[in-house]
């Protein structure tokens, strides 16, 4: 398989302070759904900003393939203080795949609602932000990701302050949709019990990598005893 | 009201800058900005000092001036040299300074400043609304052929960064239309409020519409009711512009809020 992106040797230190991340390598393939994941302050996030581009690593090298990028940052949502429909929201994310000036084409608005339909907010398209349940505010994000028709989506965090029942539901759309439309999907999160079942490969970060293998080789004691499906 | 040619004048640009001052200030608002309006109004003062100083047209040095304070606030942002917050009290009492500097420099300390600062009924002239309506028309046309862009970076900047849209220049361009709607604002709301006209009818709209696309459309319907309301109350009462219009805005936020507030409780009592 072709690499989608690849880190070597990447160091990353946010001013003089000590480095977030020391000399990690990381290949991940095109297609791969591929979980990062590791305690609250072991660099998940600047890892992935890093890969977005967001960030400059102070040394290695990084090298990202796909150009079409998709991100949910963490805790997604808007600063905006205006109604805002799912649709709207939607649209926004649709505008990098599109021309910039004048209004949306037809061809725009189909993939728009292929994206809130794909999600399954097809019934609350016109609805308000504000008024859906948290889970349904994460699918509208991923939704918004997916009108860009990214060939990467990369999502921090996506399903905090989402119940257990929802976070493995969005695993379960995420798998579902990485399989359908061939994108390269990586999940960092603070904990990965949601995830283990759906993707194939977890990253645990904590300044370095500290594992990177398939979930079934974890050992027993990192796995989340919040999840039914977790190991004994 | 209305035989008299300067009343004419007045009105015609209050349309202009009832309509674009809430279309402008609507992505201020959403991007948190809501107070880049009164730092760019104080450097727009420096601005008029400058045409006094150099017998140039005022509303053109305020238009070059305010421009180039709008867009060294939003340089200072997007390179992080400085928080938003600090880039805009930099180039805000800069501006003023200047201002007062110039002015004293021009000798023009006792030219009456206060129809540049609270706006004045009788400065508009056949020039300047031509000016005005061909620039406003302008700035409005851009904002319309530009809109989805500009919603996509304020619903989710660093998604847009993320998927290569070209966020500081439209960031910049949301600066330099700020700009350019207060030196067209200065004589009808004065430097010193124009701001609130930006700002307001925003308020004002988020409390009572739907969507995105109905909030910028009722804030522009607000903005222009609150300009044409505060000049006709202006001419009968012998007040500045600026202020009675203002004043309007203000109520216009009172009564979305009195409105809203039953549909809240609603909300809060349902749960």
């Amino acid at each position: 398989m072709p690499v989608a992106v690849r880190l070597e040797h990447v160091s990353f230190a946010y001013g003089p302070g000590a480095p977030a991340l020391r000399d990690v390598d990381l290949t991940v393939e095109r297609g791969e759904f591929l979980a990062i994941a590791g305690p609250n302050g072991g660099g998940k996030t600047t890892l992935l900003r890093l890969i977005l581009g967001l960030e400059q690593p102070t040394a290695g090298r990084i090298e990202v393939s796909p150009r079409r990028r998709g991100y949910l940052p963490q805790r997604a949502q808007t600063p905006i203080d205006a109604p805002l429909t799912v649709r709207e929201l939607v649209s926004a994310g649709r505008v990098p795949r599109s021309r910039l000036l004048g209004p949306a084409r037809g061809s725009d608005r189909r993939a728009v609602r292929d994206a809130i339909d794909r999600v399954g907010l097809g019934d609350r398209a016109d609805r308000r932000l504000a008024t859906l349940s948290g889970g349904q505010q994460q699918r509208a994000f991923i939704a918004k990701a997916l009108a860009g028709e990214p060939e990467l989506l990369a999502l921090d965090e996506p399903t905090t302050g989402v119940d257990v029942e929802a976070q493995e539901a969005i695993a379960a759309l995420l798998q579902r949709l990485g399989r359908e439309l061939g994108m390269t999907i990586l999940y960092v999160s603070h904990e990965f019990g949601a995830v283990e079942d759906f993707v194939e490969r977890i990253v645990l970060i904590r300044e370095r990598v500290v594992f990177d293998g398939s979930p079934s080789d974890l050992p027993g004691v990192w796995h989340d005893p919040s999840h039914a499906h977790a190991a004994p | 009201m209305l035989h008299l040619e300067f009343m004419r004048l007045a009105f015609g640009a209050g349309i202009v800058v009832g309509l674009l001052a809430p279309a402008v200030g609507f992505f201020l608002v959403q991007r948190r900005l809501s107070l880049i309006g009164d730092g760019i109004g104080h450097v727009a003062f420096a601005g008029v000092a400058l045409g006094y100083l150099l017998d140039l047209p005022l509303v053109l040095t305020a238009l070059v001036v305010s421009v180039g304070g709008a867009l060294s606030i939003e340089g200072l942002r997007a390179r992080r040299r400085a928080a938003g917050d600090q880039a805009l009290a930099l180039v805000f009492y800069t501006g003023i300074a200047g201002g007062v500097v110039l002015v004293s420099a021009a000798g023009a300390l006792n030219v009456n400043l206060f129809q540049f600062l609270f706006g004045s009924l009788l400065t508009v002239t056949r020039t300047d609304l031509a000016v005005i309506a061909g620039l406003g028309a302008g700035a409005l046309v851009l904002i319309a052929v530009l809109y989805r862009p500009l919603v996509a970076v304020v619903v989710d900047e660093e998604g847009a960064r993320v998927s290569n849209l070209p966020v500081v220049p439209l960031n910049a361009l949301t600066a330099a239309l700020a700009a350019v709607t207060i030196a067209l604002s200065m004589r009808v709301v004065g430097i010193l409020l124009i701001a609130a006209l930006m700002v307001l009818p925003v308020i004002a709209a988020a409390r009572v519409a739907w969507s995105l696309r109905s909030t910028i459309l009722i804030s522009m319907a607000i903005g222009l009711a609150s300009v044409l309301a505060g000049i006709t109350t202006a001419y009968y009462a012998n007040l500045p512009p600026g202020g009675t219009t203002v004043l309007v805005a203000a109520a216009a936020v009172l009564l979305a809020e009195l409105r809203s507030a039953p549909a809240h409780l609603l909300h809060r009592l349902a749960r």
